[in-house]
């Protein structure tokens, strides 16, 4: 197993951790380290930033994409119709009862974060999450007002004069603007962008939606702008389940301690010649850089989010340097060990890594659930019926003595058109139906017409003489058909049903 | 007293007490976390402020927001009221014909009768309107009083009543008592007892029948509210009585008993009580239960 060394446990000497007194009580909160990262260049940064930027791309441009779905239906292609109770995505609608495509979804998600856990390791919380997604952006402003990690640190430090006014202003106000939008955007997905856009800024959306902007605003602010690592370390249940899900063979970020100790600055290197330093210079990139505020040279830790920025940092150093890249960099125990041993030369990483017997279950599960998923939205049924029973009462003598029975059938056009379709009784001998608001004299077959993505509930009165009537139960079925423009069946679905007759007399 | 220690690896203090060698660390707290705990105390005393919430005496603190959850439901109501008003005036105004055709209106009408079915209704014609002995079933096709819009609706705006009433617009029931007054004597009561029978079609002294059958048409005079053929008068609320639908039961007991000393059937009347807008409602929702007559 891989050994994670928890973040928390300061050591006794740590710089800036207050000592008490023993018999003395500690302080009752944990104070916040100002973590100060420093800007940094390289491939991994590169990477990330690409990753970022698509994905705020596809989060901020995705309610306005528009998708023509016919007259009466709405035009946004990704749209959670609340009050309707429809979700449309593209060319695909679900109804409520459909919720299973969501269930299915989220196991989806599920699974591919344990794939992607246990093939790159914590991938997702490097460069896929809102977190380090909207941390990296705010970060990005306080750069660009304030200056890099020192220049932040001085800032910081320097008191309060009309120019530090001027930039924290600045900052904040920047900071604001962006959670504002996000939040904003965030409302957009649940009605149509450009309507939602104009009533709120017209005053005319309804409270809600302002309460949405306002909560999901100050979120944002507070986790992206204040909270940052806190919310990594303290909040997110993720790092404490990535000790089952990664194993020898995952992908970790790794310093190469058996090569770069013992470590040592140019000043410890003139002091002390005898030594056989490493070739880790402690010049303390790797640490300024991290996003949440760890030493890499510590191993492997629950704070770690694998972003990869230490890689960067150390290898620009390396290069400065002239020694070889990678002694920081992504690597698994296993060729750590074998790093460590000489039994291999250099961090050698292929595909043939990421096929294990792990990842393929893995991947087998993931591949069954989509294909599955596929199979049925492309076959589902776009007509769907529910009959109910009218229990109270099961029956009616009528005066003729016939018996009579009712029953709500809901027809679901899930189509977005308007569609004729026809009702009809399958069995029951002699059984004649009425339906109300049909004016039509009983028969055993009707048409009626459901509006496009619409339920229509029929009352429907179903009578037998009482010659006709042989059992207490009797079984039918209602057969309901959606039928096209040519009047030729394109669905059908059939319905059981039981008539109900009063025993027979003593 | 517990002794509190520090622990070597962590520096942090123990919280002193020891379980079975088991210690446990005072670890402190993220300073977010105490702001938010800080921050609901704070709520809390500003709700207290803000709504009702302490007990005096007799009363208890309004609250400076001066509202409670019954005002709130009050104004909400008030609100669906409003956004109802047009169709309720229209309810008003259209005639039952016109609110029956008219598909919007008629769904409308049909669900807010079926509201006010189930609290004025259902303690007499139970939850389907399949009524009970002696209160009669609205979902079959035999009406006492008539089954179409108009009749329904005049049922419930002036009820049913045996004794004399104020109101003169007021449907009378009026079955005699034969026997308990003495019009018939016990032999005419079991004969015309007979007659019925035959005439709903159920076994019966075919010789006791016949003379039923003069008691039924002469002496008694039954056929002037029930008909020559039994088959009722609904201008006089006169029940049916050759078919197997029965008020107050259809066997021979049941049948004498309520030829010697009937019981009367009574119902509410409902104008003063409820809006007309409401009666329409209930008369079109009780119209579609299945027997209404006429469209």
């Amino acid at each position: 197993m891989v050994e994670v060394v928890d973040t928390l446990k300061r050591q006794p000497g740590d710089a800036g951790e207050p000592q008490p007194q023993s018999g003395e009580r500690g302080p009752l909160y944990e104070a916040r380290r100002k973590i100060y990262p420093m800007r940094v260049q390289g491939t991994y940064r590169r990477l990330k930033w690409s990753l970022a930027w698509i994905f705020m791309a596809i989060y901020f441009i995705g309610p306005w994409l528009r998708w023509d779905r016919g007259p009466g239906a709405p035009d946004q292609a990704i749209l959670v119709d609340l009050a309707n109770r429809r979700f449309y995505f593209f060319f695909i609608e679900i109804w409520p009862q459909e919720f299973y495509y969501v269930a299915g979804l989220l196991i989806l998600a599920g699974i591919g974060l344990f794939i992607a856990t246990s093939m790159v390791g914590r991938a997702w919380c490097g460069y896929a999450c809102w977190q380090t997604v909207w941390t990296d952006l705010f970060m990005m402003v306080e750069r660009k007002v304030e200056g890099d990690r020192n220049a932040q640190i001085r800032l910081d430090n320097a008191p309060w004069t009309a120019g530090k006014i001027i930039k924290r202003g600045l900052k904040h106000g920047i900071w604001l603007l962006i959670a504002f939008w996000t939040a904003f955007t965030f409302i957009l997905y649940f009605g149509n962008a450009p309507d939602v856009t104009y009533w709120f800024f017209t005053g005319q959306a309804p409270s809600v939606a302002y309460w949405t902007v306002a909560i999901m605003g100050a979120i944002t602010y507070m986790f992206a702008g204040h909270m940052r690592e806190q919310v990594c370390i303290y909040m997110c249940p993720w790092p404490r389940i990535q000790g089952a899900m990664v194993d020898e063979d995952t992908l970790i970020v790794t310093y190469h301690d058996w090569r770069g100790e013992p470590r040592g600055s140019k000043r410890d290197r003139k002091k002390h010649p005898e030594i056989a330093y490493g070739d880790c210079i402690d010049c303390g990139k790797c640490v300024h850089v991290c996003p949440t505020g760890i030493d890499i040279r510590d191993g492997q830790q629950l704070a770690c989010i694998t972003c990869a920025l230490c890689i960067d940092a150390c290898n620009s150093v390396m290069e400065k340097l002239g020694k070889p890249q990678g002694l920081i960099s992504y690597s698994s125990v296993k060729a750590y060990n074998d790093l460590a041993a000489g039994k291999m030369k250099q961090v050698d990483f292929g595909w043939r890594n990421f096929i294990r017997p792990r990842t393929i279950v893995y991947i087998t599960i993931w591949s069954l659930v989509a294909a599955g998923m596929l199979f049925h939205l492309a076959t589902r049924d776009r007509l769907q019926v529910n009959v109910i029973h009218d229990r109270n009462p099961m029956f009616v003598r009528l005066s003729t003595g016939e018996i009579r029975n009712a029953y709500t059938v809901r027809v679901l056009n899930m189509q977005l058109e308007p569609r004729q379709f026809r009702i009809a009784l399958e069995g029951l001998e002699g059984g004649r139906m009425r339906i109300l608001g049909i004016d039509k004299p009983p028969a055993r077959e009707f048409t009626f017409e459901v509006k496009g993505n619409k339920a229509r509930a029929l009352r429907v009165f179903v009578t037998v003489p009482q010659q006709q009537i042989t059992q207490q139960r009797m079984e039918f079925a209602f057969r309901i058909e959606a039928l096209d423009d040519a009047g030729k069946v394109a669905e059908m679905s059939r319905r059981k049903a039981v008539f109900e007759a009063p025993p027979p007399k003593r | 007293m517990a002794q509190r220690e520090r622990d070597e690896v962590t520096g942090t203090e123990t919280t002193g007490h020891e379980w079975d060698g088991i210690k446990e660390l005072d670890t402190p707290l993220p300073r977010w976390w105490l702001w938010t705990f800080y921050a609901t105390i704070i709520w809390g005393i500003g709700y207290t402020i803000a709504y009702p919430a302490w007990p005096l005496l007799n009363t208890n603190t309004k609250g400076v927001l001066e509202t409670t959850n019954r005002l709130e439901l009050h104004q909400e109501l008030k609100v669906v009221q409003q956004a109802r008003a047009e169709k309720l005036a229209q309810l008003e105004k259209l005639s039952l014909q016109e609110i029956r055709s008219n598909d919007e209106l008629f769904q409308f009408a049909n669900r807010m009768g079926a509201a006010a079915f189930k609290v004025n209704c259902v303690q007499c014609h139970q939850a389907g309107g399949q009524g009970a002995p002696g209160y009669p079933n609205l979902a079959d096709d035999d009406w006492l009083w008539g089954g179409k819009l108009e009749d329904i609706h005049y049922s419930i705006t002036h009820g049913i009543r045996y004794q004399p009433d104020t109101n003169p617009e007021t449907r009378q029931s009026e079955m005699p008592a034969f026997g308990r007054d003495q019009i018939l004597d016990g032999e005419q009561v079991a004969a015309v007892t007979e007659y019925v029978l035959k005439l709903s079609g159920q076994e019966h002294d075919a010789k006791k029948a016949e003379a039923g059958q003069k008691v039924y048409m002469e002496d008694a005079g039954c056929n002037a509210c029930h008909g020559d053929n039994g088959e009722g008068n609904q201008e006089l609320g006169g029940p049916r009585l050759n078919d197997q639908i029965w008020l107050f039961g259809g066997t021979r007991e049941e049948i004498r008993a309520q030829i010697h000393s009937p019981k009367h059937g009574i119902m509410p009347a409902w104008k003063g009580k409820l809006d007309e807008a409401t009666i329409k409602a209930l008369t079109i929702y009780v119209h579609s239960l299945g027997g209404g007559v006429g469209s």
